[in-house]
């Protein structure tokens, strides 16, 4: 019968293709992953290609660094449920605290190993507007308004979303004298507006520039000025309000995995080369804060300055903040319309 | 014919709004699909396919498959060979088994294996303890695309083995044969036609297969995307040429995979038609 040759046929070009196919991963490369969040897929590419130029010309080894970018939160339960990440570089530091007390990868006071809490460069939280600003929306109580459509991810699972969510939370203690009630009730407002909660910013940022949802999003300003340049400046506007937080994306060696592929000193490189003078120029033509002065400066007229506040003073640090708001029964499920 | 009792409007009226629903829901993403490919011209096209990170993506993707299907196939065979062919206790849990994965979210499905063999999973510490890598590498990939395709040849078989009853299969098995030789050219002759079916069908989950592949793959760029989880990258870093570029292959796919499966479907057809005579002529030869 015609068919069992086929047949036959078929399983021996299928042995062939998977003897000769690349499909499997070589094994003499150094290669190192670097597990990360959403919004810097495009600043690791470029950061990645400068890197492995630096480190062959500094030790003449070629390093194939490979990515993963999902939100934040999802990330984490990947590496510690195994995803054998070299370096992690996170929305939050509560997502590698996470990782270190659930799968003891790296030690608990992972964030003290590097300058500035780890956090190579830092964000704030702006708005994204359509263009001409139709609906006016100036500063953090526009948001509240009625009739005003919010477009923000789901802080349950989202980095970005639990910035966005403090940053309202830290404008209403101020602008009430920290009365906690006041601000619940602010918020709740806030997120009553909200039509669809995304489960990652970037997922949020495409409702709202290419789905046409939303009078605002709320957005890390480097993911704002990411859609307002790939997507066109006549379309958007940013809206930068009176007073912001400040967030600072943890960087960390996850120090089993590293030994255990014998990458560490790679992996610890390749984070400190983020703190050098060509690596925050990298991080600031990404449209992310630099912490080196001399390279914020020559970016300066990028980055408007802005009352900050950060997630230590207004919130006493993220565990706690963690607790508060977004566990369960925590006061994002309270007020949270759904 | 004077079955058609409907009047001539009602029937025209019918066969329009069947046409216009195919238009409108088959035809016109299809068309988007394709549009938005070549919106930049073929070269960009091209280009956006040969892209490593896209070829990585068809590898795995075509390895996945090349691995995946086999495996169905040779399991789909035994499974519906002893359903159909002999009596045996707890033949009806099989056959509910084999149908687990179809009535299992595909996020479940993905979860299981990680629950499996994930880090704080219950085969976790001892892999990592031995060096094996399953949970986002190509062995999870792979068994999750297993899971989910597990039904596709076997469901297709069961009726058609069903069919064509023992009669033949004893025939050769008193005439001589063994039991290698009765499958083989007996069996098989008679199963073919439902048997390819079987396998375009795994091939095409198989492939196109997004959610339980994206719970265990780990979304590592160049290594472990399929080409599913490729295009969701891609549109998510507002790079819509290139996803719709790996959408259109993906569509291919299920273009050639329709034209084929309504091709074998009519010979498929004949042959059930022509089990049905064989009853028949040995009935009357009784």
């Amino acid at each position: 019968m015609k068919v069992r040759y086929v047949l036959i046929g078929i399983l021996i070009g299928m042995a062939m293709i998977n003897l000769t196919g690349k499909a499997w991963p070589k094994d003499k490369e150094v290669t190192l992953l670097n597990v990360s969040y959403d919004p810097t897929r495009e600043l690791y590419v470029d950061y990645n290609k400068v890197f492995t130029q630096y480190w062959k010309e500094k030790t003449g080894e070629t390093v194939v660094i490979n990515q993963s970018h999902a939100g934040s939160g999802k990330q984490a339960r990947s590496v510690i449920e195994g995803l054998d990440a070299d370096v992690v570089t996170l929305a939050l530091a509560y997502d590698i605290d996470a990782i270190a007390e659930k799968s003891g990868l790296l030690p608990i006071q992972w964030q003290e190993r590097l300058p500035d809490n780890s956090s190579p460069y830092t964000s704030i939280i702006v708005f994204l507007v359509r263009q001409g600003n139709p609906k006016n929306i100036k500063d953090w109580d526009d948001l509240a308004r009625s009739g005003i459509s919010v477009v923000t991810p789901n802080p349950k699972t989202s980095g970005g979303a639990r910035w966005n969510y403090l940053a309202a939370w830290g404008y209403a203690l101020r602008k009430w004298n920290n009365d906690e009630l006041k601000a619940k009730d602010f918020v709740r407002a806030v997120f009553k507006n909200v039509p669809v909660l995304d489960s990652g910013a970037r997922a949020s940022t495409t409702t709202f520039v290419e789905r046409g949802i939303g009078d605002v999003l709320i957005s890390w300003e480097n993911e704002a000025y990411l859609a307002v340049k790939d997507l066109g400046p006549e379309r958007f506007e940013i809206v930068v309000p009176s007073v912001s937080i400040l967030a600072e994306p943890p960087v960390a060696v996850v120090d089993r995995v590293a030994d255990q592929h014998g990458t560490r000193k790679l992996a610890e490189e390749y984070l400190n080369f983020l703190y050098t003078p060509q690596g925050q120029e990298i991080v600031a033509k990404h449209y992310y804060r630099p912490r080196l002065k001399s390279v914020a400066q020559k970016y300066a007229a990028q980055f408007p300055p802005i009352k900050l506040f950060t997630v230590d003073e207004v919130f006493g640090g993220w565990q706690k903040a963690q607790k508060t708001h977004f566990a369960d029964q925590g006061i994002f499920d309270q007020i949270s319309p759904l | 014919m004077s079955t058609r009792t409907e009047p001539a409007w009602i029937r025209r009226a019918l066969i329009g709004i069947a046409l216009s629903f195919l238009a409108l829901f088959i035809l016109l993403p299809l068309t988007v699909v394709f549009m938005n490919a070549l919106n930049k011209g073929i070269a960009i096209y091209l280009k956006s396919l040969s892209d490593p990170a896209a070829l990585a993506a068809i590898r795995l993707t075509l390895l996945t498959a090349l691995i995946a299907v086999p495996f169905n196939l040779i399991f789909g065979v035994a499974a519906s060979w002893a359903i159909a062919k002999f009596d045996f206790r707890l033949k009806n849990l099989l056959i509910t088994l084999i149908d687990l994965p179809l009535s299992v979210s595909p996020v479940i499905s993905g979860l299981i294996f990680v629950l499996l063999f994930g880090a704080q999973g219950a085969l976790g510490p001892w892999l990592r303890a031995h060096g094996i890598k399953v949970i986002f590498a190509l062995p999870a990939i792979i068994l999750t695309t297993i899971f989910v395709t597990f039904p596709m040849v076997a469901r297709e078989l069961i009726p058609v083995m069903k069919a064509f009853g023992n009669e033949e299969e004893e025939a050769a098995m008193t005439l001589g044969a063994n039991g290698f030789q009765t499958f083989w050219r007996v069996t098989l002759p008679n199963i073919k036609w439902g048997l390819l079916y079987g396998v375009i069908l795994c091939n095409a989950r198989a492939m196109g297969e997004f959610g339980a592949v994206s719970v265990v793959s780990g979304h590592i760029r160049g290594q472990t995307n399929t080409l599913p989880l490729h295009i969701e990258i891609l549109y998510n870093e507002y790079n819509f040429t290139a996803a719709f570029a790996a959408a259109s292959l993906l569509a291919m796919l299920a273009l050639v995979t329709l034209i084929l499966k309504s091709i074998i479907e009519f010979k498929y057809r004949a042959e059930l038609a022509a089990a049905g005579k064989f009853v028949i002529k040995m009935e009357n030869h009784v």
